[in-house]
């Protein structure tokens, strides 16, 4: 740090292929929300047509509510990565697809994330409900459409998704699917579900 | 970051400006200029970025790097990626080149713009992949 950084750009930039076509005169977003391990890098991954990227952002004190500092008191700053990746939809829209960490402690990663966005997908460890009350709650708060989708881990033992909603608290409109986080087929059906939640959602406004 | 090492600042006080080693001072360096930039459409981390033909790179590097990286169209979240500054200092920067003319913005595309459209595009280009 502190060198001359002249080489900034030159030394990184899109992998030969990764560059979006020049006709891309839009994007759209969608963010996957789910606790540590879950696999939203993994899903990110799974469906992205470059290798996922990071981009980092720093917490301080100065950029969280009050609220949100309760419990991290003596954490003076934080950086989180998120992955991010893309997808174009034809030669001028593209899709962009965020993993954030669920945990209240991330919110603050949140301001500008959900804004303009599509939607969310929360993954969900069965193992690991809990992670996913605070989520739900603060996405219902901020009335950001969302689904549920159940990575399956192997080890993890099965729960038919109607006990899930039931423990998770779930609006019966609210779609809750299973996902295999590392399958490209599987994890495009779980956003299709989401995109047509959502289109469902937009025709009922519309009728009205 | 190395972990649990020791934060300058750290031992007492409030640590404000409590900063790592390495990352922080860009920070105020890089697209420090003159404040906040006019208002216009905000950028957003999908916001799309795209050279101006002609733009001149300038006296910052990190500028520079950015006209550079769009010669064809790139979103703040990759720029961000490549350059390893976090997306609130890209915004800056790009807003800067906004503000001087040196590239386009191209706004994201929100649910409330043309929305049965806008999901129909979505799906039909989810279900190619």
């Amino acid at each position: 740090m502190g060198s001359p950084r002249s080489d900034l750009g030159e030394r990184t930039g899109p992998r030969a292929g990764d560059e979006l076509s020049p006709s891309t005169v839009a994007a759209v977003k969608v963010v996957v929300v789910g606790g540590f391990g879950v696999g939203k890098t993994t899903l990110v991954g799974a469906v992205s047509e470059i290798r996922p990227l990071t981009t980092e952002e720093t917490m301080t004190q100065a950029s969280v509510g009050v609220d949100d500092i309760a419990g991290v008191e003596g954490k003076t700053r934080t950086t989180v990565a998120m992955d991010f990746g893309r997808i174009s939809l034809n030669d001028e829209l593209v899709l962009y697809l965020f993993g954030t960490p669920g945990q209240e402690r991330f919110w603050f990663l949140w301001k500008g994330l959900f804004e303009g966005a599509l939607g969310a997908v929360v993954l969900i460890d069965t193992r690991r409900l809990e992670v996913s009350f605070d989520v739900l709650g603060r996405l219902e708060d901020r009335g950001v459409p969302f689904i549920v989708a159940v990575n399956c881990f192997p080890d993890a033992p099965p729960h038919p998704l109607e006990a899930i909603r039931e423990a998770l608290d779930l609006e019966p409109s609210v779609p809750i699917v299973e996902c295999d986080a590392r399958s490209r087929a599987s994890s495009r059906d779980t956003l299709l579900v989401l995109m047509r939640y959502l289109y469902d959602l937009t025709a009922a406004t519309q009728e009205r | 970051m190395s972990g649990t090492g020791a934060r300058p600042g750290g031992a007492g006080g409030p640590a404000r400006r409590g900063w790592p080693d390495g990352a922080p001072e860009r920070l105020y360096v890089v697209g420090a200029a003159e404040g906040p930039p006019a208002e216009r459409a905000p950028l957003d981390l999908v916001t799309l970025v795209v050279t101006r033909p002609g733009a001149k790179p300038g006296a910052h590097p990190e500028h520079g790097a950015i006209l550079r990286l769009c010669a064809g169209p790139l979103s703040i979240a990759e720029l961000s990626a490549y350059l390893s500054l976090p997306a609130s200092t890209v915004t800056v920067l790009v807003a800067e080149l906004v503000e001087d003319g040196r590239v386009e913005a191209r706004a994201p595309m929100s649910a409330t713009a043309h929305p049965v459209a806008l999901l129909e595009a979505v799906m039909d280009g989810l279900s190619k992949i």
